[in-house]
């Protein structure tokens, strides 16, 4: 038997079925891993070693009995700290929520428990989800596996650091511009953004409404795919969530296509691109055709990437997407203000408008201040026209070459971000270069299309490379069933960090 | 010419805000209840908890469908929800969801009934649906509370034209929306609740030696009450009027622009709460947790056939096919389940004058002790065709038909039973009525020999007789009956 931080869901779920082992032991060797490992780490904001354990001996219990138990049955989940949970607090690593406790659980989180999960803790992520590194977290950056001097991505990089070091044996992110996907291609997991609609938000703290989704961080396709089966689905709750039937995600995974169309986007591959990445990317293509895939030429020329004169990489997607998510940001963050819930300045305050700036200038950090700023201009009147309402008309261009380019394909290949995994403090006081690592995601969360990303290999350097499929609205099925065919035939599948024992490429 | 003789024209428009009466809240399933203990109809959704999600009420789109129909308006079949940003503790997300450029109501009008028997139209410009406020509570000195009750309910905007010239086409337009709301059932429109609220924006056009003056446009927040409406409106004019005098170039709406007042209800005046161009910048944008709102032809039909005669046209009907007054017309028509119990009694044959004298008889008296409308006293249509018909055909008299209708208020029953049981029928057999009239003349024969001799007191003394038989019968005897019989036996003597 594999050790149990290295197995899949799958494998795990099928001992803890088979009474090879209890779902106890599997809690144990989870909460033990992060005794160890977490202070170095930094992934989790909370662990819930109580809750966990009776959660795990409650799945024990019903096995030993010989009752029904769920699809993921004792299976350790790690679940982002923007996600309300009833166990512990939902601090979005902001001071702003700490301590702050749910009075009820997120959708994906009710139904994580009711499919037999057992929930392990909270992980850290950028403030609110606003970041690309986790370092504008209150209780300061998660590191990466890989290498604990550089940053695991963010937003969720505390769930893909617990995840890659082995402290969970999957893990909730949320997917706003690319914090699943991004953090997912550093740490060397699975990570999808699901089609907007697809999975509820109900229980997520807002950032940018229109944009962002729950998705599952995993250590290969099938476990995602399973995941997806579990949280998938119509949330009453949720006004936005589809009402539509979902696929058996896990179904036929494993069958390749017999014939499958994948779009190269042309302007995904522009000379901005980073040489190791652009031979990652022509790597995965090769094995694509070798399977029998037939390689497209495509175009999104309104998510087209470009160096500017200074050698700065640039994209409409970008500036598009940090207009709409920052002012739907500054609306959603309204309602922190100390009266409610949430910190409250303890200065004496004259009246409320003091009250109000006091605990918000306290409780919020930088990063967030600058988008609720950003937000609050775009909005405001006299600017609206100029600025948002000009990025809602650019999002449906960006939309409808998506739209164009499946017409001539079935999934989309591109790399999942500019860079491999940046060092800690390397980018924090530039927040351009830090916005431009969600260069090739933020258009996928502006089209509202599904996409995952997958391990694409290890540099030269030794990080991981992330490799980004996009399907269409609903089109998780093809996404999952091509990305599980890219990982049986490459070997990139599970990759390991050296620390945890995995080879180097 | 003196400033004084200038041609002054008030130019008022109205916004008016309507809590419409469904069972939950709009955006959540809370209870939509007024004067329950605070903060006891709340959850994570309306106090706006981090990660919740709003989810529209449509039984509220309907109700406001309903108005705008009843309103004339246009339903657009494509509306959304908006989010207006400000900071205030009673509103729990620091944004309102309500609809900014795209109102699910446009373009409609309501004829209000004048005083003098005239009707005023006045334009509807818009009527839009958005979620309530809660309230900020005042009764500690070193506190706020924040009552968050009422924080989701769903409230019906209503914006007028600037139609209105005076405080009385004000106060008719008013009350004309408050029977408009409550005859759709859709709001109770009870002012001490709030139900109702009032923003009167008011300004005036000045003509003097050819020039026109306009005064700046004061909307005055807030008010709750017609006595509010009408005193703020009339000390507005009046004010504006004044300022103008004193100084007819400064006091200009190019200068001033638009202001906000209050109402000072111990003072009776306006007061000055600030400019409106330093007002908020509410950053509407459209609310990405909602998706729009696409009313098809199904959905319209559905909701104008819930939409039924309407007040002022069933008050004409009612004067034309029942051949009463306007005053009484008008009386019965003030909510629609009246106006049915009167229709309905009709059509089960009962005489249209005795039910609307029952009605705006005793009926009304009851329902004005008790505090509530006429058709809230759980008298039914049959109840009251019976009893209207007994009426008819003298079967009881005026003072039976009363002790009847307290008795059915009471205990309930049909008329006849109660009739029968209190002994209230008349008597029909004339022997018996010839038998008091014999003892009534034997036993008071001064009033009979004044009678028959038909000197100057004759009259009072018949009217003294009549009594002496009705007290004998113990007012069973029908008083045409009586009358008959001892004009028959004092001049066949």
């Amino acid at each position: 038997m594999n050790e149990i931080i290295n197995m899949s869901v799958l494998e795990l779920r099928d001992a803890v079925i088979k009474r090879d082992m209890t779902a106890t032991d599997a809690a144990r060797a989870y909460l033990d891993a992060i005794d160890a490992r977490n202070t170095s780490l930094n992934a989790y904001n909370e662990v819930f070693t109580e809750d966990a354990l009776a959660q795990a001996g409650e799945i024990d219990n019903r096995l030993k009995a010989g009752e029904k138990v769920g699809p993921l049955a004792g299976v350790p989940v790690a679940v982002k700290d923007n996600i309300c949970t009833v166990w512990g607090t939902t601090s979005c690593s902001s001071k702003m929520l700490e301590g702050f406790r749910s009075p009820y659980n997120a959708t994906s989180v009710s139904r994580l428990r009711e499919a037999g999960a057992v929930i392990l803790g909270k992980t850290n992520m950028d403030e609110f989800a606003m970041g690309s590194s986790t370092e504008t977290s209150f209780t300061g950056p998660a590191r990466n596996p890989w290498d604990v001097e550089r940053v695991p991505g963010g937003s969720s990089g505390g769930s893909a650091a617990a995840l890659s070091g082995g402290l969970c044996a999957a893990a909730l992110g949320s997917d706003t511009g690319g914090s699943v996907r991004q953090p997912a291609a550093f740490c060397g997991i699975v990570g999808m953004k699901p089609t907007y609609g697809r999975v509820s938000r109900f229980g997520l703290v807002t950032y940018g409404s229109s944009l962002d989704q729950i998705g599952p961080m995993t250590r290969d396709v099938r476990d995602c795919a399973l995941l997806m089966n579990v949280i998938a689905g119509h949330d009453s709750r949720d006004a936005t969530c589809v009402d539509s039937p979902v696929p058996d995600y896990l179904d036929a995974i494993d069958q390749p296509f017999d014939k499958l169309r994948i779009g190269l986007p042309r302007e995904f591959f522009t000379e901005a691109l980073n040489p190791e990445i652009r031979q990652a990317m022509g790597k995965a293509g090769e094995v694509y055709k070798s399977l029998g895939a037939e390689l497209v030429d495509v175009s999104l020329p309104h998510s087209r990437i470009d160096t500017d004169e200074n050698g700065a990489l640039s994209s409409y997607a970008v500036a598009c997407y940090y207009l709409i998510a920052t002012a739907e940001a500054s609306s959603n963050l309204a309602r922190y203000d100390g009266v409610h819930f949430g910190h409250r300045t303890t200065r004496d305050c004259g009246d409320i408008v003091e009250l109000y700036s006091a605990s918000r200038a306290e409780g919020f950090g930088d990063e967030v201040k600058r988008r609720i700023l950003l937000g609050t201009y775009a909005l405001s009147s006299g600017y609206y026209d100029a600025y948002y309402l000009k990025a809602l008309k650019v999002r449906r261009l960006i939309k409808n070459d998506f739209d164009r380019a499946f017409d001539n394909c079935d999934v989309l290949l591109c790399p999942t971000t500019p860079s491999t995994a940046f060092g800690l403090g390397e980018k924090v006081d530039d927040p351009l270069a830090m916005y431009l690592a969600d260069i090739y995601t933020t258009s996928v969360n502006l089209a509202g299309v599904s996409a995952v990303s997958i391990p694409a290999g290890v540099s030269k350097t030794g990080l991981p490379i992330g490799m980004q499929l996009i399907g269409p609205v609903f089109g998780e099925q093809v996404v999952l069933r091509s990305a599980r065919m890219f990982e049986l035939a490459s070997g990139t599948c599970r990759l390991r960090p050296p620390a945890l024992g995995g080879k180097q490429q | 010419m003196s400033m004084e003789d200038a041609v002054v024209v008030p130019i008022i428009g109205l916004e008016i805000h309507v809590e419409l009466a469904t069972e939950t809240k709009m955006f959540c399933r809370c209870r939509n209840r007024f004067g329950d203990p605070a903060n006891t109809n709340v959850c994570p959704v309306c106090i706006g908890m981090p990660g919740v999600l709003p989810v529209m009420n449509a039984k509220a789109v309907d109700y406001s469908m309903k108005v705008g129909l009843a309103l004339n308006c246009e339903i657009p079949s494509y509306t959304k929800w908006d989010r207006k940003s400000y900071y205030y503790p009673d509103l729990p997300k620091n944004y309102q969801i309500s609809q900014y450029d795209l109102p699910l109501c446009q373009n409609g009008y309501l004829e209000a009934p004048l005083p003098d028997g005239s009707v005023k139209r006045v334009g509807v410009l818009r009527a839009h649906l958005e979620e309530d406020a809660g309230k900020n509570i005042h009764d500690n000195p070193t506190h706020t509370g924040v009552d968050l009750n009422r924080a989701g309910v769903p409230l019906l905007e209503i914006v007028s034209e600037p139609d209105m010239n005076n405080a009385q086409e004000v106060l008719a337009f008013s009350r004309a929306m408050q029977r408009l709301v409550r005859w759709l059932g859709v709001s109770e429109a009870n002012m001490q609740m709030g139900h109702m609220r009032f923003e009167p924006n008011i300004n005036l056009h000045i003509t003097h030696e050819g020039r026109e003056y306009k005064t700046p446009i004061i909307e005055v927040k807030n008010l709750n009450s017609f006595k509010a409406l009408e005193g703020a409106v009339t000390y507005e004019i009046r004010r504006q009027h004044s300022r103008w005098l004193e100084d007819p170039e400064g006091f200009a709406l190019k200068k001033k622009g638009k202001q906000n007042r209050g109402w000072d209800d111990q003072r009776n005046v306006t007061v000055f709460q600030r400019e409106k161009e330093e007002a908020h910048d509410y950053r509407y944008f459209p609310d990405p947790d909602l998706p729009a709102v696409v009313v098809d032809d199904e959905w319209r039909n559905r909701v104008a056939q819930s939409v039924t005669e309407l007040p002022i046209a069933r008050r004409t009907r009612f004067i034309k096919d029942y051949s009463i007054g306007f005053g009484e017309a008008d009386a019965l028509t003030q909510d629609s389940p009246t106006g049915d119990l009167l229709d309905e009694a009709v059509s089960l044959g009962a005489p249209p004058r005795r039910v609307v004298n029952l009605l705006l008889g005793k009926v009304s008296a009851r329902a004005n002790e008790k505090g509530c409308g006429m058709s809230e006293l759980g008298i039914s249509s049959r109840q009251l065709a019976q009893l209207a018909s007994m009426l008819d055909e003298s079967k009881i008299n005026a003072t039976a038909a009363d002790r009847i209708v307290d008795h059915m208020f009471d205990n309930g029953g049909m008329p006849e039973q109660i009739a029968e049981r209190l002994n209230l029928l008349a008597v029909t057999d004339v022997s018996a009525v010839e038998e008091w009239v014999d003892q009534a003349i034997a036993a008071n024969p001064g009033p009979a020999q004044q009678v028959r001799s038909g000197d100057k007191k004759a009259k009072q003394a018949f009217g003294f007789l009549v009594g002496q038989v009705m007290r004998a019968s113990g007012g069973k005897a029908p008083p045409a009956t009586v009358k008959e019989v001892l004009e028959q036996k004092l001049t066949a003597d």
